[in-house]
């Protein structure tokens, strides 16, 4: 079972549902923090055996002694990663996303892909939790090649629970477009919902179950409500607007820790999406 | 020899465009035949991104042996001088400001890029 913690608006709650459901679990479970470009589950974790791994991705190589200068590459690349102007190629490795199609399809066998280090991941423990991270580079932009990373260390026999980045684009595609479940974390404010609706699209698109969950609740207005129910999607659980949550949360402390009201929330949102996806399953 | 100026215009008397990646046209200019033609480069105007590199492919498939423009980006400039063309930078109001300029001698050639990569 693979459940993604998502939100259209950024800062809505999605670290701290993930990391409160992971504590919620009663057995082994996984927690992937996919927020390649500003991780920081470990934040709420003290984490033991910290295990690095070096991410790369295959760049081309030019070999000029083969290359007769066709142009067939940059015909190719769909990104300008590597192009010909009556000349050698030349290759741009900040726009290439290693399909490996240049190589491909060059007639003379003139490319050969060269691993080129974009991030890391890292995997450790925290009592029931394996917690993988990912890490791009400073200065990189290709996140979804390191998600993919961190994605490959799941343990398929285990639940897994992935803290997705914001948005909509590329990189949460690359978080989300395999799991058997989305939370969908929003506040209820104008901002919280205009960046809902598309994010309920997008998941819509993907054709993925999904709920929402509205974090300090009471704050803003009804009208997240009201797009939930007009659209009829289910509305798994409502986190208060309460300051000593904000509290704890700035503190590095999990809420199931320091707040131990609000752990039957998050032991109800755990059995909920279990029945829900078996629900999805059957 | 041909020259490529960046444009959102039609003809001489148009503004040159600031923007080279992003420019929405490019006029050729003819030195010998004094004659000009106009291509257009909206497809790399809404590219998500490598709009630069794009566009240099562009006026070298065109054959121009120099671009005068506003500004030009660190991967459209490596991939322009692969291509063997001189770029000069121009903040001339019109076309034909500009291409007086360089007639006159009065533009000199960029040996690097002038503006940072939207990118990296």
């Amino acid at each position: 079972m693979k459940i993604a913690v998502a939100s259209g608006k950024g800062g809505t709650g999605k670290t701290t549902i993930a990391v409160n459901l992971a504590a919620a679990f009663d057995q082994a479970v996984q927690l992937l923090d996919c927020d390649v470009e500003e991780p920081n589950v470990h934040l709420f974790l003290k984490r033991d055996n910290i295990a690095e791994r070096i991410v790369t991705m295959p760049i081309p190589e030019v070999d000029e002694t083969r290359c007769t200068g066709c142009g067939e590459c940059g015909c190719f690349c769909e990104f300008n990663a590597i192009v010909s102007v009556g000349s050698k190629p030349l290759v741009f490795p900040e726009m290439c996303h290693g399909c490996g199609g240049c190589q491909k399809i060059c007639p003379e066998q003139a490319l050969r892909e060269t691993p080129v280090r974009i991030g890391t991941t890292k995997t450790s423990t925290s009592r029931h939790i394996t917690l993988t991270e990912g890490n791009l580079d400073v200065g990189l932009a290709m996140a979804p090649p390191v998600i993919k990373a961190v994605k490959a260390q799941v343990q398929n026999e285990l639940p897994a629970i992935l803290d997705a980045p914001p948005g909509t684009s590329c990189p949460v595609i690359a978080a989300i477009r395999d799991v058997d479940y989305v939370i969908m974390v929003t506040e209820p404010t104008p901002f919280g919902l205009h960046d809902l609706a598309l994010a309920v699209d997008m998941v819509n698109t993907l054709g993925i179950p999904f709920g929402v969950v509205v974090n300090r609740a009471g704050s803003g207005d009804h009208r997240v409500h009201e797009f939930c129910h007009n659209r009829n999607i289910s509305l798994i659980l409502e986190i208060p607007d309460d300051r000593r949550i904000a509290e704890a949360y700035s503190r590095g402390e999990l809420i199931v820790d320091a707040l131990p009201e609000y752990k039957p929330l998050f032991a109800r949102l755990k059995t909920g999406i279990n029945t829900l996806v078996h629900g999805v399953h059957r | 020899m041909k020259i490529a100026f960046t444009t959102s215009g039609d003809n001489l008397t148009a503004a040159l465009d600031s923007r080279f990646g992003r420019a929405s046209k490019f006029l050729i200019y003819d030195l010998e035949q004094n004659t000009h033609m106009v291509i257009d480069n909206n497809q790399n105007r809404n590219a998500a991104q490598g709009a630069g590199i794009q566009s240099a492919e562009t006026v070298a498939r065109f054959g121009v042996d120099a671009l005068v423009t506003g500004h030009c980006g660190p991967k459209a400039f490596r991939t322009l001088k692969a291509a063997g063309i001189k770029i000069y930078n121009s903040s001339a109001g019109t076309i034909s400001d500009a291409l007086e300029m360089y007639r006159s001698g009065k533009l000199t050639e960029a040996n690097s890029a002038d503006v940072d990569s939207h990118w990296t």
